[in-house]
């Protein structure tokens, strides 16, 4: 098999695992709504300001897709797969195959929750185009990053609860960024702005994917 | 080399007639050296995680904790003295200047990475986990050096030529200046040093008494 196709079978695999449990995905769900209800409720449907209803958005992102992403690898441990599929692939494939799992599930979660945000919060999106850019890229950021720190939690003794602390510091100035571009796009601004952070998104997402498929390899085979 | 170490100290702080800017403008002298040992050290601490995965060495893996647990504490001295000459120069402690705010995400970092190492007990996964994140981590640092100063606008002082503040710094200062950044980096190799042999000798009789 070549490796395109090997990494679009690990992907399927995980699909296919995950329609037939709805494990993750409905993790992911609750979670997100769960927060945006909480916050929507304690803010008591009082107007938001710009800089806080985009920087709501990304903190709810980037903690549910921690609890997405941290059961990808966390879950082949436990069945005692994990052997299986280091026989089957090589440590690459494997990689790309879990990121575009990953990335479905968060971008699934997104159609979801954006409508239900922007009808919550009462907001209208100046920029379209730029809004949906920047939640693409985004949300395709924090499954790469994610995705090999997960792999890395998931070799430690407290597992999922150590992925938040590994990646806040890496996701930072992809956060930061796309909260930027999500304010511009919110409340009107210049478009210039948005492609600067959208360059800047694209950069990041490139930087860390390079980075992560050198790295896997360390992190995936003892 | 102690007694260059000790021969910096009693003289650096000798010098409070030369004041270049204020009085408070005499914390450079701490300031810029252990935040330039900081950056070297976590600088360090990434070469040597390169160099375990590349060649499996557990000595590679002490002198990248050695480093970035120098790093860590340079790191945080910078910090307390750049908090200090903040309250003084702009009126609080902590405004999330970029330096600040990227001074604080590298100390969010290497935190992590030492909570990462206490998490893992097996001492060959803990070397080559913790080595990948170093090195992931540090990919990531540039884009904060772009990103940050975009989002929230800075008032430090640069040392880059052309600055009103650096060109205001007297001869006198300059040399003590230059010196303490001599001083605070050999201090740092000192320290290396020390702290990479102990960690050698305790692998040695860890050895031992496995035997």
């Amino acid at each position: 098999m070549s490796w395109r196709s090997k990494s679009a079978a690990v992907c399927l695999k995980d699909l296919r695992l995950e329609f037939r449990m709805r494990y993750a995905y409905s993790a992911l769900i609750m979670f997100a709504v769960t927060t945006l209800v909480a916050i929507s409720f304690t803010l008591a449907g009082g107007l938001v300001e710009a800089d806080i209803a985009a920087s709501l958005l990304w903190v709810i992102f980037f903690f549910s897709a921690m609890t997405g992403v941290s059961r990808s690898f966390v879950q082949e441990e436990e069945t005692g797969t994990s052997i299986g599929l280091k026989m089957a692939a090589d440590p690459a494939p494997v990689f790309l195959g879990k990121f575009l799992f990953n990335a479905a599930l968060l971008l699934s979660m997104a159609m979801l929750v954006v409508p239900l945000y922007l009808l919550l919060f009462n907001l209208a999106v100046v920029h379209v185009g730029g809004f949906l850019v920047t939640i693409f890229l985004g949300l395709v950021g924090l499954a790469s990053a994610g995705t090999i720190l997960s792999a890395i939690a998931a070799q430690s003794a407290v597992k999922g609860s150590l992925l938040t602390v590994l990646s806040l510091p890496i996701l930072l100035p992809l956060l930061i960024t796309a909260t930027n571009a999500t304010r511009t796009a919110l409340y009107g601004g210049h478009l210039a702005g948005i492609m600067t952070d959208i360059a800047m998104l694209i950069f990041y997402n490139g930087t860390v994917l390079a980075a992560s498929l050198l790295l896997f390899e360390y992190v995936w085979n003892e | 080399m102690t007694a260059i170490i000790a021969a910096s100290f009693l003289y650096v702080p000798a010098i409070p007639g030369f004041g270049a800017t204020g009085e408070t403008a005499r914390l450079i002298i701490y300031h810029v050296p252990t935040a330039w040992v900081a950056v070297l050290a976590y600088l360090m601490a990434t070469v040597y995680s390169v160099g375990y995965l590349l060649t499996r060495d557990a000595r590679r893996d002490r002198q990248a904790v050695a480093n970035a647990e120098l790093g860590t504490v340079f790191c945080l001295l910078a910090t307390v003295t750049g908090a200090i000459w903040s309250r003084a120069a702009w009126g609080m402690y902590w405004n999330w200047d970029p330096r600040q705010t990227s001074i604080a995400v590298l100390l969010m970092i290497y935190a992590a990475y030492f909570v990462l190492r206490s998490s893992i007990g097996c001492a060959d996964r803990r070397a080559r986990l913790s080595a990948v994140y170093a090195i992931l981590a540090f990919t990531t640092v540039p884009f904060l050096v772009f990103v940050v100063p975009r989002v929230f606008p800075s008032l430090h002082p640069n040392l880059g030529a052309g600055s009103e503040r650096v060109s205001a710094m007297s001869p006198e200062v300059w040399v003590v200046f230059l010196a303490s950044l001599v001083c605070f980096t050999v201090l740092y190799l000192w320290l290396q040093n020390i702290q990479v042999r102990l960690q050698d000798l305790q692998a040695k009789r860890l050895l031992r008494s496995v035997d």
